[in-house]
């Protein structure tokens, strides 16, 4: 079809208007709607994954920050103190190397390294892959540790149950005006190294003030892996009924049936 | 650059629907608040495109404005940016244009 005109013709051809002018013009190869969506196939699996975990009982979180926000020093804690709780396992996000897939398993969780090589950040695919080869045990906590970006990651839902972003004080307080759609996805903003606060200009309540203005409903919470301060606070978010009961929803998409985490 | 990922996703999905015939244009629409940037695509697409019956198609980018409707008194507006508050202060927002990642259409060759 012509998709100039809509006729059936497949050669230059001539048109009478209603109004009597004629015009020809050449066919334009055939015109094809597609309306298609340019991310439903990592949106597709993602689904996949989110099923995948809500039957096994499983919590998901996609940990995301800039590079050297501390997300790795963050977990490596996290795994320590909530040792004999619930199993913690990591699916560890990196252009290259095992580094920090070393240090989370020297912490004492399992852990995946999936390199992403040239890729700026984690796909649904590259989850799904992760989970299978994890195989995380129905009540256990999954971190997805993405690749430090504040830009990519944000596009790709992974599956996961909630979105975490790590803000360390060392950066400025007003990144998230500056990296808009990373805070808008977040179901959790950490402020982290807050032990350095009398070293430089962050002003948490600024940097919350400026997470909220884009996303009213994000939670905010102040910690330093290193001292230990805040710490309670994310543990408690860990074991809030929204997001182990059946049917927390996350921002991104309804979460599908899951059990309470048990991180007593 | 995520637009390189987004590249691949449309050669795949155009690739296909294509089933074998050469492709000679391609249609997206693209939201200004979808954090994929159009030079970026357009640069990207070129590359991943080659050895593909996509290879030298052009690639026509629609921008779609972004659009919100305030929670609190119901006006809809232009928002250019997700910082942009409803002219009554409020920020509760719900975007309703903006966010587009579609691929409209393509032309084949006979």
């Amino acid at each position: 079809m012509c998709h100039v005109c809509g006729c059936d013709s497949h050669d230059t051809h001539e048109h009478v208007h209603a109004d009597g002018t004629r015009h020809r013009h050449a066919h334009a190869g055939e015109h094809v709607h597609l309306e298609a969506r340019i991310l439903a196939k990592n949106d597709g699996l993602a689904a996949r994954n989110r099923a995948w975990l809500g039957e096994r009982k499983v919590v998901a979180l996609n940990l995301m920050g800039a590079p050297g926000c501390g997300k790795t020093s963050l977990l490596e804690r996290s795994i320590r103190d909530l040792r004999g709780s619930a199993p913690v396992l990591v699916l560890e996000g990196d252009q290259a190397t095992a580094n920090d897939a070393e240090r989370v398993r020297a912490a004492g969780a399992a852990v995946v390294q999936i390199n992403t090589g040239t890729g700026c950040h984690l796909d649904a695919s590259m989850v799904a892959k992760g989970l299978v080869e994890l195989d995380p045990p129905a009540g256990a906590l999954v971190v997805i540790e993405n690749v430090g970006n504040l830009v990519c990651p944000a596009l790709f839902d992974l599956g996961e149950t909630r979105r975490v972003v790590v803000l360390s004080v060392t950066e400025g307080d007003d990144k998230p005006l500056k990296y808009p759609h990373m805070f808008r996805a977040a179901d959790l903003v950490i402020l982290s190294k807050t032990d350095l606060l009398p070293h430089v200009e962050f002003d948490p309540q600024r940097a919350a003030r400026h997470a909220r203005e884009l996303n009213p409903a994000v939670e905010v919470i102040e910690l330093s892996a290193r001292s230990g301060a805040g710490l309670p606070a994310w543990y408690a978010w860990l074991q809030k009924d929204s997001l182990t009961a059946v049917s927390g929803p996350s921002s991104v998409q309804s979460t599908p049936a899951g059990s309470k985490l048990s991180l007593a | 650059m995520h637009e390189l990922g987004i590249s691949r996703n449309i050669v795949a999905i155009v690739g296909e629907a294509a089933a074998g015939r050469r492709v000679r244009r391609v249609t997206l629409e693209i939201g200004k608040l979808s954090g994929v940037m159009p030079d970026a695509l357009a640069f990207s697409f070129d590359l991943v495109a080659q050895g593909t019956p996509l290879e030298g198609a052009a690639l026509e980018i629609r921008q779609i404005e972004g659009r919100a409707r305030c929670a609190a008194c119901g006006a809809e507006f232009a928002a250019p940016s997700f910082l942009t508050p409803c002219a009554c202060g409020s920020r509760r927002l719900a975007h309703l244009a903006g966010e587009e990642l579609n691929i409209k259409s393509m032309e084949l060759e006979d």
